[in-house]
């Protein structure tokens, strides 16, 4: 199979066509655009559906509509984007419709810029929208990783009828690296038996996130809850790097775990017992694994791009059972190694301390490093 | 075995292509490979620059402070990125575009006058191919003849007809030692 050299932007649109998309509805934003551009071209060729529509707002509802016939469609933003598309998203989950939404997140808040960011993480993971519900949140590493985990993406937003979440950010999008893609797969246009379209004309199909009598919309609550479960016991995913003798753990996931690989690697010549935990599925997150390594570890290191999101969840995960450190970068700031080979440093000769305050120590030389603004 | 290389310059010097063609030579070779473009607002203020990596194991991060290699097509790279190579690094300078040396003493740089070289043979917007020859000559991180191997195969069919034009280029650049 040949190799490819293309942004990750592009592979995740090449992937989708190849995987069967049907339909396609966005609003261009950078650093996403030129998923949406790709697809603009290579949508009408195949005789698929692309809509460039009057707004976020409009592409989410079209997402909507579209996924009520259970065939495969898509939208993909960026972060103020995916902020105006929360409403559809929400009723998405509440119609138990499945979809694909792609996040290439970017610095903020408000409007901030272009530059990658991770800083979306607890409003994808944790909510974003109103109401309880969850999305299945995938965060590559790489462009391969894009490219497979697009193909898993609409796999499992199939199988639990679920809005799955690719969360991305600029560098992922912008940076080619070589690719295997997926082959061409025929398009499947028969919709399944819940869907509007369905073949199965003895039942009247309605789909509604209005569940106007609390009782039934407990049960349904319940419902979703129960598959939630489902979820994470069979698609928790990650990747471990070092992790079979490591005294110590970094734990970061896309670009910045990706980024912590350099440093661990470089802490590793020099003799340090440290490994690399690198989810792939933020929801579900790979509670196993961080338990297991919880009980063992000296020490974590949790790495990101925002102000410490997903250190909110290793913390109540490792349960002051090892010291946690943290670095993170943010407002579009990437980490280099060297910066977070130095914070293993500080990390391996500090006082093992399991209360010590991640955040506020950090923030402490941030406001060192980067000054207040004041 | 990993190199990190940096490559920068105005909008329109071809310095993104320019690693996209190293790039490409690193996947046909069987290497690892990222290319990261500048694309912020710096991009749209008329500079450009892109950082590729080559490694023979998966890439851990895709850009790097102290890069092993660097290319600078203007004095604005040069001036930024001089203090940054890794000692024992590359630092190849466009002379054309400069009006001073680097004053390093622990990488290995050289001038190339790689507007007037390509001038020579015919079109200027070979520049850039002429200083991408002068790294992989002193750098060699590649296979012997990798990078034209890469353009003949990953150059458009219409633009094919400046390939022998572009490999002459990278010839005429892998003579300058530095």
């Amino acid at each position: 199979m040949a190799l490819e050299l293309i942004k990750g932007n592009e592979a995740v649109a090449e992937t989708a066509l190849r995987v069967g998309l049907v339909s396609y509805f966005g609003y261009p934003i950078t650093p996403q655009t030129e998923l949406l551009e790709y697809l603009s071209a290579r949508m009408p060729e195949l005789g698929r559906a692309f809509v460039q529509a009057e707004s976020e707002l409009g592409a989410v509802n079209m997402v909507y509509g579209a996924a009520c016939t259970g065939l495969r469609t898509m939208t993909s933003s960026s972060s103020p984007g995916i902020s105006l598309m929360q409403e559809g998203i929400s009723y998405m989950a509440g119609t138990e419709v499945p979809a694909v939404v792609v996040n290439v997140v970017r610095g903020g808040p408000g409007l901030g810029n272009i530059a990658p960011s991770q800083a979306d993480y607890t409003q994808i993971v944790h909510g974003g929208g109103h109401g309880e519900y969850h999305l299945i949140v995938l965060a590559p590493a790489s462009v391969q990783e894009a490219v497979d985990l697009t193909g898993l993406a609409f796999d499992l937003a199939e199988k639990y009828r679920m809005v799955v979440c690719l969360l991305m950010d600029g560098f992922l999008g912008q940076m080619m690296e070589p690719v295997e893609l997926p082959e061409f797969k025929p398009v499947n246009l028969s919709a399944p038996s819940w869907a509007i379209g369905s073949e199965n004309k003895d039942k009247k199909v309605i789909l509604t996130s209005i569940n106007i009598n609390p009782p039934a919309q407990e049960i349904f609550n319940v419902k979703m809850m129960t598959r939630w479960q489902e979820v994470e016991k069979n698609e928790v995913r990650y990747k471990g790097y070092y992790l079979e003798d490591a005294e110590y753990v970094v734990v970061g996931y896309g670009t910045a775990g990706r980024i912590a690989l350099t440093s661990v690697r470089a802490a590793r010549e020099k003799g340090i017992k440290i490994g690399l935990l690198r989810p792939i599925t933020l929801a579900p997150y790979p509670v196993d694994v961080l338990n297991d390594l919880a009980d063992k570890a000296k020490g974590f290191l949790v790495v990101e791009m925002n102000n410490g999101q997903m250190l909110d969840d290793v913390t109540s995960i490792v349960a002051k059972r090892a010291p946690i450190h943290f670095y993170g970068r943010m407002g579009g700031m990437v980490p280099y190694p060297d910066e977070i080979s130095t914070a293993i440093e500080e990390m391996i000769n500090s006082e093992p301390d399991v209360n010590r305050d991640a955040r506020g120590v950090w923030l402490a030389k941030m406001r060192e490093l980067v000054g207040t603004g004041a | 075995m990993q190199s990190e290389i940096i490559i920068s310059g105005f909008g329109g010097q071809g310095t993104l292509y320019a690693g996209q063609v190293y790039a490409y030579a690193a996947m046909d070779e069987g290497l690892h490979v990222t290319w990261i473009p500048s694309y912020g607002p710096e991009m749209r203020g008329g500079t450009a620059n892109c950082t590729v990596v080559i490694s023979d194991d998966e890439i851990g991060s895709p850009t790097a402070l102290h890069p092993r290699a660097v290319i600078a097509l203007n004095l604005p790279s040069l001036d930024k990125y001089e203090p940054l190579v890794a000692p024992g690094g590359y630092l190849i300078v466009n002379e054309s575009m400069v009006n001073r040396e680097p004053t390093r003493t622990d990488i290995h740089w050289v001038m190339v006058p790689a507007n007037t070289i390509a001038r020579e043979l015919g079109n200027e917007r070979a520049a850039n191919m002429v200083l991408l020859g002068a790294l992989e000559g002193n750098m060699k991180a590649l296979p012997e003849g990798a990078v034209e191997r890469a353009l003949e195969a990953h150059t458009a069919k219409r633009l094919q007809k400046f390939v022998p034009m572009n490999i002459e280029a990278l010839r005429r650049g892998a003579e300058f030692k530095a």
